[in-house]
């Protein structure tokens, strides 16, 4: 593909340096649209799923099924006054929306989507992304601050005390996925997971090797912290409608509300690509091999074709496991109450960070068998 | 105004907060002026009086009658109770007795619109806490409730249904039918909240223990109702100063021993599967039967016999026909007591002979409620406020009046 561009390039006869300079801006093109896109697809896919779970009908008057509300919606905070009160910290107040919303947009280039579709190939891209994800407390601790209000002060302080809180159970679940894989880098972290428990003829399946079954304490560990790391009920604290009005986010309005949204939806989305590439074997089928070639290799016998089909149905893999587990985050939304802040606290550091840790030892535990069984 | 010189370890250290008078969750228009330290509540001033509209002064200009449409606004949310309590006020002045029938119609209505207050409660108590779909369940079955309210009224908040001496209207044809299918069907509906509510340990967590009115707080700040209920203190002006006809209804008040955020709410539903109990009772006693059986009897029977079971005095709707231009009840003063959802609602009237009162007073049971209020979240997180505050049943109009 880079030397396709290239010869693109000087078949045109622009310097070859500028090929090299946009070479790397075309990933984030790319990912800025997919974000757009999962964020907007997102929307009205919870509202809807909320509307059925509370005997509602949901928007169903913008296009058919009411498909494009999300793009009235998005038009509407574009055309929004962008309200700015006298004694807000200019300054901060507009940098903070971009602090939640750039390191997200970073990790929908560090994600491998399909076998070959990472905009970002990094040694340590598992540490690179929880990296990136804690900056977006930064930034809600400062619109928090820079806002001038009370709740939004609240709710920016809230929003630090539960980072730290849940935060280390977070890492330490993670922790035990790099112990399984034996790397860092994601698309490695996915090929891992292949291959199933043995060779025999179901215990092949790929699903048999997935990190979730010597992980699975450390899955609802991440599971419970990714909710808490994308402030959604039961963790809402830092936004809290009924307590802090909207907490950070009470003075913003138009296009930098807009990114707290848009950044609230793209982390909801890539926490769930997560899940599903750290536990449920991220874009690998459930099954022994994918299905496009069980069904076409007697058919189809070009193997770049094949190939093309592998591709596509890696990204449905992975886009339908993404939107189970984003049902299921929507799902204990309309479950579950509001936990309190010490609630939550003591949740995290009592109960979560324990529990991660025993399931870091029982991951050790069948790594080491496992080696010494291959040994 | 004079700058005050703030030391700098007390201007670090606490914050002034102003929750409301908008705010998602103040019920209205209550204002709270809050101290904070931290996230800890170190002092509370309710404000009221932002819904204030001279309810007792706007009854000394109209007349008996032009003021029965806007008792209803005392409380919206429990107009049956507040329209009763006046009307029983001026009925004991003017010493008009209401036939049996017209009380068993008030008692189902009231106990439908203690139902139908109860499940706002839920409601709102439920989305203060963060939980959005008990709402649209406690909305779907009060729609139930205020579509039958609309069918025997026309109206699906303020009725303006009870008269001195009855009440306005018959029950419609098939409204008993509906009614009874309703009882039937309610308790199932409880179920489904104690299944997603009850036994939650988030719902739990956030509420038990939380906000504890003890007896003697509960008695020195005269709370009434479901929250004294709570508290172990066994008070039900229903049982114990039976007025309408709840003498001849068998039914129980729930009581909890706790006193705390979720007794309340517990008590609250035992009080909705009770009220059921009491409608399902009332809509077999009521003297005369469905309205379709008693158009037909009385006109067979035709006797107008005062004990006749179908065209007596206990099958009619109104005592005795008032004219409202020159309805003057006899100098004198009277109060009503009544169990309204957030406890006894009193109307005091006090009458000099002329077509207006001289005197109407309200004494509403949330207006205690706001006043404990400063004392049970003190010294809490702010985030109690809502478990505790929401579980109080503060309507806000009631306070103000």
């Amino acid at each position: 593909m880079h030397d396709l561009y290239l010869e693109i390039f000087n078949k045109l006869g622009i310097p070859t340096i500028f090929a090299e300079i946009t070479w790397t801006v075309i990933p984030f093109i790319f990912v800025a649209i997919l974000l757009i896109l999962v964020v907007i697809f997102l929307v009205l896919m919870e509202r809807k799923v909320l509307a059925w779970l509370t005997v509602r009908k949901g928007p169903n008057r913008v296009g058919p099924f009411g498909f494009f509300q999300t793009i009235a919606d998005a038009i509407k905070l574009l055309c929004k006054e962008d309200i700015m009160s006298k004694d807000t910290n200019k300054i901060l107040f507009t940098l903070a929306p971009m602090i939640v919303f750039a390191p997200i947009m970073v990790i929908y280039g560090l994600i491998p989507f399909t076998e070959k579709l990472v905009a970002i190939n990094l040694a340590a891209g598992l540490f690179l992304v929880f990296a990136l994800s804690s900056i977006t407390t930064v930034g809600i601790v400062l619109a928090g601050w820079s806002s001038n209000n009370k709740y939004s002060l609240l709710g920016g302080m809230r929003s630090a005390a539960q980072a730290i809180s849940y935060e280390i159970p977070l890492i330490i679940a993670v922790l035990s996925i790099a112990v399984l894989a034996g790397t860092l880098n994601l698309p490695d972290i996915v090929a891992a997971q292949a291959g199933g428990a043995s060779d025999e003829i179901f215990l092949n399946w790929n699903i048999f090797s997935w990190n979730i079954i010597p992980a699975f304490i450390g899955f609802v560990v991440f599971f419970i912290c990714s909710i808490a790391e994308v402030n959604r009920i039961p963790f809402d604290l830092p936004e809290a409608e009924s307590e802090l009005v909207s907490g950070y986010n009470t003075e913003y309005s138009g296009m930098k509300f807009a990114l707290f949204f848009l950044a609230e939806y793209a982390a909801m989305f890539i926490m769930s690509v997560l899940i599903v590439t750290l536990f449920l074997g991220g874009y690998l089928s459930p099954f022994n091999d994918y299905l496009s070639i069980t069904l076409f290799q007697n058919v189809i016998h070009n193997q770049t074709i094949l190939d093309v089909f592998v591709h596509i149905e890696q990204g449905f893999w992975l886009v339908a496991k993404t939107y189970f587990v984003i049902f299921m985050i929507i799902w204990i939304r309309a479950t579950l109450p509001r936990l309190r802040a010490d609630q939550l606290m003591s949740f995290a550091w009592k109960f979560l960070l324990p529990l991660s840790l025993v399931n870091l030892t029982i991951v050790a535990v069948f790594k080491y068998i496992v080696t010494l069984a291959q040994t | 105004m004079p700058v005050k010189n703030y030391n700098k370890s007390e201007l670090n250290k606490e914050m002034i907060i102003n929750v409301g008078p908008q705010h998602p969750s103040t019920h209205g228009v209550l204002r709270l002026v809050m101290t904070l330290n931290g996230e800890v509540i170190k002092d509370t001033k309710p404000v009221i009086g932002y819904l204030h509209r001279g309810m007792e002064k706007l009854a000394e200009s109209r007349n008996y009658f032009q003021y029965l449409p806007m008792v209803d606004r005392v409380d919206y949310l429990s107009s049956f109770f507040c329209s009763a309590a006046f009307c029983y006020a001026v009925e004991s002045i003017a010493e008009l007795k209401v036939p049996k029938r017209a009380e068993y119609i008030r008692l189902i209505t009231m106990e439908f619109n203690r139902i139908a207050s109860h499940l706002m409660w839920v409601a709102s108590f439920l989305l203060d806490l963060g939980a959005t779909t008990p709402m649209f369940y406690a909305f779907r079955e009060r729609e139930d409730i205020v579509k039958l309210f609309e069918d025997l009224t026309g109206q699906r908040m303020m009725y303006n249904f009870y008269t001195f001496g009855g009440v306005k209207k018959d029950l419609p044809e098939g409204w008993m039918t509906k009614a009874l299918d309703l009882c039937k069907s309610m308790p199932k509906m409880f179920d489904e909240y104690e299944a997603i509510i009850t036994k939650n340990p988030i719902f739990m967590e956030r509420t038990k223990g939380v906000g504890v009115l003890s007896q003697e707080m509960a008695v020195d700040y005269a709370i009434t109702g479901a929250n004294i209920r709570a508290s172990a203190i066994d008070f039900d002006l229903r049982k114990t100063n039976p007025y309408s006809v709840y003498n001849e209804i068998d039914f129980k008040t729930h009581l909890a021993q706790n006193g705390d955020s979720y007794d309340r709410y517990r008590v609250r539903i035992a009080e909705m599967r009770e009220s059921v109990k009491i409608i399902e009772q009332a809509l077999k006693q009521i003297p005369g039967g469905t309205p379709e059986k008693l158009k037909v009897k009385s006109v067979n029977c035709g006797c107008k016999n005062e004990d006749c079971e179908f065209c007596g005095f206990d099958a009619q709707l109104v005592g005795k026909k008032l004219n409202a231009a020159v309805f003057k009840p006899p100098a004198g003063e009277a109060v009503s007591m009544i169990e309204a959802p957030r406890g006894v609602i009193t109307c005091y009237v006090l009458s000099d002979g002329t077509n207006k009162p001289v005197r109407v007073k309200w004494r509403t049971p949330s207006f205690s409620s706001v006043q404990v209020l400063p004392e049970l979240i003190k010294g809490k997180n702010y985030s109690d406020l809502m478990p505790i505050f929401g579980s109080l049943d503060v309507v806000l109009p009631e306070v103000d009046r």
